[in-house]
C-alpha cells in the first residue's frame, strides 16, 4: 500500500511537469502575458520589462521560457502580481484556505444528505418518497446555481430584512467588512449560504447516483443468501447492502471533483467569495499571468491528489482491488 | 413411519405482471420427510424455484402467496416477517445456482459463516469464528483456518458453492433447499459437490430437497422425486418407481429423453413450455401429450395413487403400460 502511494506519488511529478507546460503554453497563448503587463504599466522602462520577462520565464521560446519559470517557482522566486505588485503566495494562500473551507463544508453537507437520499429513494423503489426524492434532484441539478443563489439570496436577506428587520444570511464575502481575527459564529454566517448552493448540487447528483447503485446491489444474488440467513433488514443494509453500492459511487466522485470545483468557482463569483474561483475569475480577467501560473499548478495538484484518495479509499472497500 | 418435517399444501403464487397475472405455482402438494433426499424436477419455468422461494418467505412482496407450509408443525404461510426471520438460516436453509455471485465480495468467508452462526445463536465472535472453520472442514475445504480470512473472489466457483453449503447447514437445519446447486459448475465439480450435500445429509440428518433440471442427478442420489409441470405436481415416487415404471406422459417424457449408454437416439418432449400467464386448460400438458384425449381439456387433474407413485393424469390407468427404454 505505502509502495503503492510512493509510486504514485513519483508518478505525478512527470505529469505535473507535462500539465503545467500546456498550461503554461495555453496562457501565453491566450492571455499575452507581456501584453498584459505592458498594459497595467504603460510607462515602464525597457528594463523595467526585461526583468519582467526574465522572472516569470516569458522568452519567445516556450520550451526555454518554461524551464526558467519552473525554476523560478521551484526556488520561491516568484514574480509578484501585475496589477498592485503583490506578492503572490499569501493571497493564493487565503484563497486555498477560503476555498478548502467551503468545498469541505458543502461536499460534507452534500455528500452526506445525498447518500441518505440515495438510500431512502432505494428502499422503496417506485414508492412515494422516491418519486418526492428523484423529483427533487432532477429540480436540484436542473436549476443552475447562479438562479438557485439568486432565489436564495432573495429570501434569506432581502426579503427577510423587509420582514424581520434584519437579514439572515449575509450574502457576499467572508466576515463583515472591516473585521479581522477569528470568529466562528460570522463564519458560518457568511458560509451559509454558498455551502448550501454547492450543497443542493452535490445532493442532487449524489442521491442519485447512490439510489442506482443500491438498487443494483439490493436485487444481486449475495443480498438474497444475506436475506436467507435471517438476518434483520438493517443488517442486511447496512452490512451487505451500503459497502458495496458505495464502491461505484467512490469511483464517480473521483471522476467528479472537478464539477465540484466548477460549482465552487460560480458560487464563490455570485457570493464575492474570496476564494479560488474569485482569484481566478479576476486574475484571468486582467491576464495576470504571476497570479494565474501558481493557481494552475495548485489545481492541478489536487486534482491529482484527489484521484489517489479515491483510488486508496475504493481499494479499502474493495477487497477485489488490489493496488499494485 | 417417519417423521415430516414439510408439509406443503395448496401451495399457490401469483405475481402480477404487466401482461396480468401469472399464476406461477398452481396448487402444490409435497412432503418432506425427517432425512431424506427429495429431488424436484421440471422443465424452466415450472416453478420449482418459486415454490421454495415461497416456503422461505423469500418472495417479493408483491407475490400473492396462499395455502399452507409447514415446517416442524409451524405454519409459514402469512407468518410474521420476525418470525419467518427466526425459521430462515436456523431450521430450513437455502442455497442457490450461482455461486460465484452469492457470497458478499466484501466480507471475509469466515465471518460470513459466523454472520449466520451469530444471527440464531449465542455466540462469542471467537467461537463462531472456530465453528465456522471446523464447517469449512466439513465441507472440505483443505486449510480452513487461512481459508476463511480469505475473500470470495479467491475462491473457485465449487469452492465457493462449498462455503455456500458450509454457511447453509451451519445451525444444523432441519431442511435444507439446494435449488440447481451445481447447473453452473464443471461435471468434475458438480460430482463433489453432490457428495458433499450427501455427506451433510448422512452426517446431520438433513433433508435436503435437490432441485434440478438434470435427472441424471436424481438418479444418482434422490429417495425420492417429485415432478413438477406448469406449476403443479405431476407426478411423485420412490426414485426405483419413478424410474422403473413412471406413469405420467410428461415423466415418460423426460425419461426417454435422458442420454443412456447404448442408446442411439434421444427422444426430446415435443413443443414447447407453456405461457403461465396463460396456461392451457384442463392438464396444462395437454398440447404437448401424445396419450392427450379431450377429457384433458377440461378436468385438471390432481395427485392420485397410481401403483406406487402418486400421479396427476385424468387418463392414467387408461395408458399403456410404459415399456422399459433400454
Ligand atoms: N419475481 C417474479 N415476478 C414475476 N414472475 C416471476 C417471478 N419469479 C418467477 N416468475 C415466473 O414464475 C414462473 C416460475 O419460475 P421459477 O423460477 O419457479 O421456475 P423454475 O422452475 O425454477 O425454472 P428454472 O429451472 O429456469 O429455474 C416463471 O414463469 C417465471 O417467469
Ligand atoms: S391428463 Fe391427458 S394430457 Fe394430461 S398427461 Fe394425462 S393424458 Fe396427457
Ligand atoms: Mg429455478
Amino acid at each position: 500500500m505505502l509502495r503503492y502511494i510512493l509510486r504514485r506519488l513519483a508518478w505525478s511529478v512527470p505529469t505535473m511537469l507535462l500539465v503545467t507546460f500546456l498550461v503554461y503554453i495555453a496562457l501565453r497563448v491566450g492571455t499575452d502575458p507581456v501584453e498584459s503587463y505592458k498594459r497595467v504599466n504603460p510607462r515602464a522602462s525597457r528594463a523595467k520589462v526585461q526583468q519582467y520577462i526574465d522572472i516569470n520565464g516569458l522568452d519567445p521560446n516556450f520550451v526555454q521560457g518554461y524551464f526558467k519559470w519552473l525554476k523560478n517557482f521551484i526556488t520561491g522566486e516568484w514574480a509578484p502580481s501585475i496589477k498592485g505588485r503583490r506578492e503572490v503566495w499569501p493571497a493564493l494562500k487565503d484563497a486555498m484556505a477560503n476555498t478548502l473551507r467551503l468545498g469541505t463544508a458543502a461536499t460534507v453537507v452534500g455528500i452526506f444528505f445525498g447518500l441518505v437520499a440515495g438510500v431512502l429513494a432505494a428502499l422503496r423503489p417506485g414508492g412515494k418518497r422516491d418519486v418526492f426524492i428523484n423529483t427533487s434532484a432532477f429540480v436540484g441539478i436542473s436549476i443552475p446555481p447562479f438562479i438557485s443563489a439568486i432565489l436564495l439570496q432573495l429570501l434569506f436577506a432581502v426579503y427577510w430584512q423587509r420582514w424581520f428587520g434584519e437579514s439572515l444570511f449575509p450574502t457576499s464575502g467572508v466576515y463583515p467588512a472591516g473585521h479581522t481575527g477569528f470568529n466562528l459564529f460570522l463564519m458560518i454566517k457568511f458560509m451559509a449560504l454558498p455551502t448550501i448552493i454547492v450543497a443542493i448540487q452535490i445532493i442532487a447528483t449524489y442521491s442519485r447516483y447512490m439510489r442506482s447503485s443500491l438498487l443494483d446491489v439490493m436485487n444481486s444474488d449475495y443480498m438474497r443468501t444475506a436475506r436467507s440467513k435471517g438476518i434483520s433488514e438493517r443488517r442486511i443494509l447496512i452490512k451487505h447492502g451500503m459497502r458495496n453500492a458505495l464502491i461505484p459511487v467512490v469511483t464517480i466522485a473521483a471522476l467528479d471533483v472537478g464539477s465540484i470545483v466548477g460549482g465552487l468557482i460560480i458560487t464563490e463569483n455570485i457570493f464575492a467569495y474570496p476564494g479560488m474561483g474569485l482569484y481566478f475569475l479576476k486574475s484571468f480577467g486582467e491576464g495576470d499571468f504571476p497570479l494565474l501560473m501558481p493557481w494552475m499548478v495548485v489545481i492541478v495538484a489536487s486534482i491529482l491528489l484527489f484521484n489517489l484518495i479515491a483510488d486508496i479509499s475504493y481499494a479499502w472497500l474493495d477487497p477485489r482491488i488490489r493496488l499494485e | 413411519m417417519t417423521e415430516k418435517v414439510l408439509e406443503i399444501r395448496d401451495l399457490r403464487v401469483t405475481f402480477d405482471t404487466p401482461s396480468g397475472p401469472l399464476e406461477a405455482v398452481r396448487g402444490i402438494d409435497l412432503d418432506v420427510e425427517a432425512g431424506e433426499l427429495l429431488g424436484v424436477v421440471g422443465e424452466s419455468g415450472s416453478g420449482k424455484s418459486v415454490s421454495f422461494l415461497a416456503t422461505m418467505g423469500l418472495l417479493p412482496a408483491r407475490a400473492r402467496v396462499t395455502g399452507s407450509v409447514l415446517l416442524a408443525g409451524e405454519q409459514l404461510i402469512g407468518a410474521s416477517n420476525k418470525f419467518m426471520r427466526s425459521v430462515r438460516g436456523r431450521l430450513i436453509s437455502m442455497i442457490f445456482q450461482d455461486p460465484l455471485s452469492a457470497l458478499n465480495p466484501v466480507h471475509r468467508i469466515g465471518d460470513q459463516i459466523s454472520e449466520m452462526l451469530q444471527s440464531h445463536q449465542s455466540l462469542s465472535s471467537r467461537d463462531a469464528a472456530k465453528r465456522a472453520i471446523e464447517l469449512l472442514d466439513i465441507v472440505g475445504i483443505p486449510q480452513p483456518d487461512d481459508r476463511a480470512r480469505q475473500y470470495p473472489h479467491e475462491f473457485s466457483g465449487g469452492m465457493r458453492q462449498r462455503v455456500i453449503i458450509a454457511i447453509a447447514i451451519a445451525n444444523n437445519p432441519k431442511v435444507l433447499i439446494a435449488d440447481e446447486p451445481t447447473t453452473a459448475l464443471d461435471v468434475t465439480v458438480q460430482a463433489q459437490i453432490l457428495e458433499v450435500i450427501e455427506r451433510v445429509q448422512d452426517r446431520f440428518g438433513t433433508a435436503v430437497v435437490l432441485i434440478t433440471h438434470d435427472l441424471g442427478v436424481i438418479a444418482r442420489v434422490a429417495d425420492r422425486v417429485n415432478v413438477m409441470y406448469a406449476g403443479r405436481n405431476v407426478e411423485q415416487g420412490t426414485i426405483n418407481d419413478l424410474f422403473d415404471h413412471p406413469s405420467h406422459p410428461y415423466t415418460r417424457g423426460l425419461l426417454a429423453s435422458l442420454p443412456r449408454p447404448g442408446k442411439q437416439r434421444l427422444k426430446p418432449i415435443t413443443g414447447f413450455p407453456p405461457n403461465m400467464v396463460n396456461p392451457p386448460s384442463g392438464c396444462a400438458f395437454h398440447p404437448r401429450c401424445e396419450f392427450a384425449a379431450d377429457i384433458c381439456k377440461f378436468e385438471m387433474p390432481s395427485l392420485v395413487s397410481y401403483g406406487d407413485l402418486q400421479t396427476a393424469c385424468v387418463r392414467a390407468r387408461e395408458l399403456p403400460k410404459h415399456e422399459r427404454f433400454v
